[in-house]
């Protein structure tokens, strides 16, 4: 299979959305904004104002807390980005596609099919995950600045909301798509199929354990 | 007696290496894997990570923005002196390691477990973790510094000698599969199996059997380095390669460590350390010299000595 190579804005159209495919390879152009588990309780559990326009500055929500440092003078030093597994946010983020438009959910693992078919696609959102999960000078390259970095003070650097203007920053992998269909649940089935075959010569645990599945389409997320 | 200002200056500089520089072994493990992987987001993947690692190196910025937890293993030559003592020691490798996490910079990925308070330079109650070894001979320290990463890919489960080889297996499919899916273990990565021992010391022993080994070394007991051989290439008939994706690359290699355990238990452990296999090590002796490597050489055979007294010469001739 070719694979293709996409660049796209962090306030994409409807239509651009629309074209993604599984597996393409996305380059992302525009703000991008960090927000995770101290963002989402601060912003819809405790009601503080969001200090950024969103969606018109940017649809693009990174789960991700960059290796970085804010200087005394106040400046930024950010070294590599790399995304954080965000089946952890799930109880957040219906609320937050809704409130705040965004349409490129950026993270490590992906959701649901379930989660892509009951409030991304209603909301015209995509998940877009991170390569290898270790891509993080690559992605550091792709930052041209920081804008800004909000909340620190109340919830730490790694918790902060940090603003980074990206510049043909990547490689992401397309997700999920418009039809709710998750990439990664698709080749866990293909993986699935040789299972058998693999734990022939085996045998269970003597001793068992509390909601232990013997299913091995099961995930241990969700 | 080492001198406590050479020690810091060089946990420094490790912190730096550990973060930045991928280790050459690994490196090569995964170039290997490079060029066999067929699956193409798997290939697609891989060929991504290489570039990462060139980019990381050519710009001194770490591998990967979760820069893991920064922990310390000593090694001491018994007749290393430290200048100021163990408490200096201590002192400078938590010193090192806030003064890193600003320089590099690193994530300040340490916070208190309850009450999520971050100091932000990865320092706090227990960490950075420090362990110790001991050699027989020697005037040296070893310092070693492990960033690893990972919420995911590790588990530990108690066996009996009824599940034999079958159930270990098992239990090291079920790992592997159950962290594979969507990539959580960051894999492919270098597997780490703790046998044996107790609960915590079992977790100890596949963790350090992960961190502390390098790709293609082998346990010197030629049967367990079968089973290393072996299990490598069961991991990676799985069919699952670099993120969950349709691929034959899961395990750059294997590493088996035991321990005696009760007559009654078969203690197993499980880890995975990831894409970015942060290690750096350094000796450092009395007259100040110091010399980098990336292989921590832990597992000597005076780590693994089944005997009372220590005997090099009898160890030898067995």
């Amino acid at each position: 299979m070719k694979i293709r190579e996409v660049t796209l804005s962090t306030t994409p159209t409807a239509e651009a959305v629309a074209d993604l495919r599984l597996g393409d390879i996305v380059y992302l152009d525009g703000l991008i904004y960090t927000a995770r588990e101290g963002v989402y309780m601060r912003a819809l559990e405790g009601q503080a104002n969001i200090p950024m326009e969103l969606p018109s500055q940017s649809a693009a929500n990174f789960h991700c807390s960059p290796a970085a440092v804010i200087r005394e003078d106040g400046s930024f030093d950010l070294g590599a980005v790399t995304a954080t597994a965000s089946f952890r946010f799930a109880k957040w983020l219906p609320e937050w596609i809704a409130k705040t438009g965004a349409r490129l959910i950026i993270g490590k693992g992906g959701m649901s099919s379930k989660d892509y078919k009951e409030y991304f696609v209603p909301n015209g959102a995509v998940y877009l995950s991170t390569v290898g999960y270790g891509t993080g000078a690559l992605l550091g390259r792709g930052v041209e600045t920081v804008e800004a970095v909000h909340w620190h003070e109340e919830l730490g650097i790694a918790q902060a909301m940090w603003v980074i203007r990206a510049r043909r920053m990547g490689p992401f992998i397309v997700a999920s798509n418009m039809q709710g269909e998750c990439l990664f649940e698709r080749e866990n089935a293909k993986i699935a199929e040789n299972l058998d075959r693999v734990y022939e010569g085996t045998k269970p645990a003597v001793l068992k354990r509390y909601g232990e599945t013997d299913d091995r389409s099961d995930e241990v997320i969700g | 007696m080492i001198p406590i200002d050479l020690i810091e200056t060089t946990a420094e500089t490790l912190m730096d290496k550990a973060a930045i520089e991928i280790p050459q072994d690994y490196l090569d493990g995964l170039k290997a894997a490079a060029r066999n992987e067929d699956g193409d987001l798997s290939s697609f993947v891989l060929k991504a990570m290489l570039e990462n690692y060139e980019a990381a190196k050519e710009d001194r910025r770490a591998m990967c923005g979760d820069t893991g937890v920064p922990r310390w293993f000593v090694k001491l030559g018994n007749e290393a002196r430290i200048e100021g003592g163990f408490v200096a020691l201590e002192a400078a490798l938590r010193r090192a390691t806030a003064t890193a996490t600003t320089g590099v910079p690193l994530r300040p990925n340490r916070v208190h477990p309850l009450w999520r308070t971050d100091h932000n330079n990865n320092v706090g109650i227990g960490a950075p973790e420090i362990e110790y070894g001991f050699e027989p001979e020697g005037d040296w320290i070893d310092l070693i510094t492990v960033h690893k990463g990972g919420l995911f890919g590790t588990d530990y489960r108690m066996l009996f000698p009824s599940d034999g080889i079958e159930g270990i297996k098992r239990f090291y499919l079920d790992s592997l599969v159950a962290f594979g899916k969507r990539g959580l273990a960051c894999q492919p990565a270098i597997i780490g199996i703790g046998l044996g021992g107790s609960k915590d010391t079992c977790m100890v022993l596949g963790k350090r059997a992960s961190v502390l080994r390098t790709v293609g070394s082998r346990n010197s007991d030629p049967k367990i380095a079968a089973m290393e051989d072996e299990f490598k290439e069961l991991g990676n008939s799985i069919g699952m390669g670099a993120m969950g994706f349709v691929g034959k690359n899961m395990v750059i290699d294997c590493n088996i460590e035991v321990g005696y355990c009760h007559t009654g238990g078969m203690q197993m452990s499980v880890h995975a350390f990831c894409l970015s296999s942060r290690r750096a090590v350094a000796r450092i002796f009395p007259d100040g010299r110091v010399e980098h490597r990336t292989d921590p050489d832990w597992f000597t055979p005076y780590q693994r000595r089944e005997t009372i007294e220590w005997d090099p010469v009898r160890e030898a001739a067995e």
